[in-house]
């Protein structure tokens, strides 16, 4: 019974972190601030993904988001904005109704989640999924794994050719 | 063996992410800012893949699919962020609404 409280209190410890440092994300002015609390949203989601059981997935939410875009976010960050004569606060337009917009959409979804009757399975498995997914991906994901590869080289050279600078 | 926390929870979570992301779309005027909006919602999308793949199939394509939208994440990323610094080349701005001309 003890066990199953406490899960209780940590699932809902990670939402509250998830849906809080979310909330300075999208509110806070001073831009770096939110950057650095997507971090903090960033390890709420994995450590949702760990009390569903994939535990591969959240060490990978870690290494490639928190450890990867998130860098990137702050590099992109750092390089366009004047950090040092001017103050690094970002506006913002049409607050009131994009809350409004948002309250009804959440509404409506969170009717929507709670009446309809969700097949669910009566037993829910917990295992390493590690093995499972490198399995998986070497079999049948084997094209769209490819193709994620390809897909990556093409984002590298684009963005190279992009963000050079252009000297004859 | 069940989880003591149902389905329904975990899928509100991910409705109260994705509402955020949407409103961080919409409000900020700073195009890193309307990018970390879609790291949001993106993150929600995946919170719902793992929980129906954890609570209704109970087998990996859920999670399968996830890896794969955390790897588009990731080169969507690299890519805006090379537009938004070429913008930031030409206009000497990041702001949306200052970004006006079409032949810079």
């Amino acid at each position: 019974m003890t066990d199953i409280l406490i899960y209780k209190i940590i699932f809902y410890c990670f939402s509250a972190v998830t849906i809080g440092s979310a909330a300075v994300v999208v509110f806070d002015k001073n831009i770096v601030r939110a950057a650095f609390a997507l971090f903090f949203t960033l390890m709420g989601v994995a450590g949702l993904f760990a009390m569903l059981g994939a535990d591969f997935l959240a060490g990978l939410q870690i290494l490639l988001y928190a450890g990867g875009i998130l860098v990137l976010i702050l590099f992109g960050i750092m390089l366009t904005q004047r950090l040092v004569d001017v103050d690094i606060k970002s506006g913002r337009i049409q607050l009131l109704p994009s809350i409004i917009a948002g309250l009804i959409l959440l509404f409506f979804m969170t009717i929507m989640i709670v009446k309809y009757k969700w097949n669910i399975a009566t037993n829910v498995v917990y295992a390493y999924t590690t093995k499972s997914i490198g399995a998986l991906l070497l079999t049948d994901y084997i094209l769209p794994f490819e193709i994620a590869s390809v897909a990556l080289l093409a984002a590298l050279i684009g963005a190279v050719m992009l963000a050079r600078s252009k000297e004859k | 063996m069940t989880n003591p926390i149902g389905l329904q929870e975990f899928l509100i979570v991910s409705a109260m992410l994705f509402t955020l992301g949407i409103i961080a779309m919409l409000t900020r005027k700073n195009a890193v800012g309307i990018l970390m909006g879609v790291e949001l919602i993106l993150n929600a999308a995946n919170i719902n893949l793992v929980a129906f793949s954890h609570f209704i199939t109970k087998e990996l394509s859920g999670q399968i699919f996830v890896m794969f939208v955390i790897l588009l994440a990731a080169i969507e990323a690299i890519i805006a962020l090379a537009i938004i610094l070429s913008i930031y080349r030409i206009f000497e701005s990041v702001e949306t609404d200052t970004i006006k001309n079409l032949k810079g």
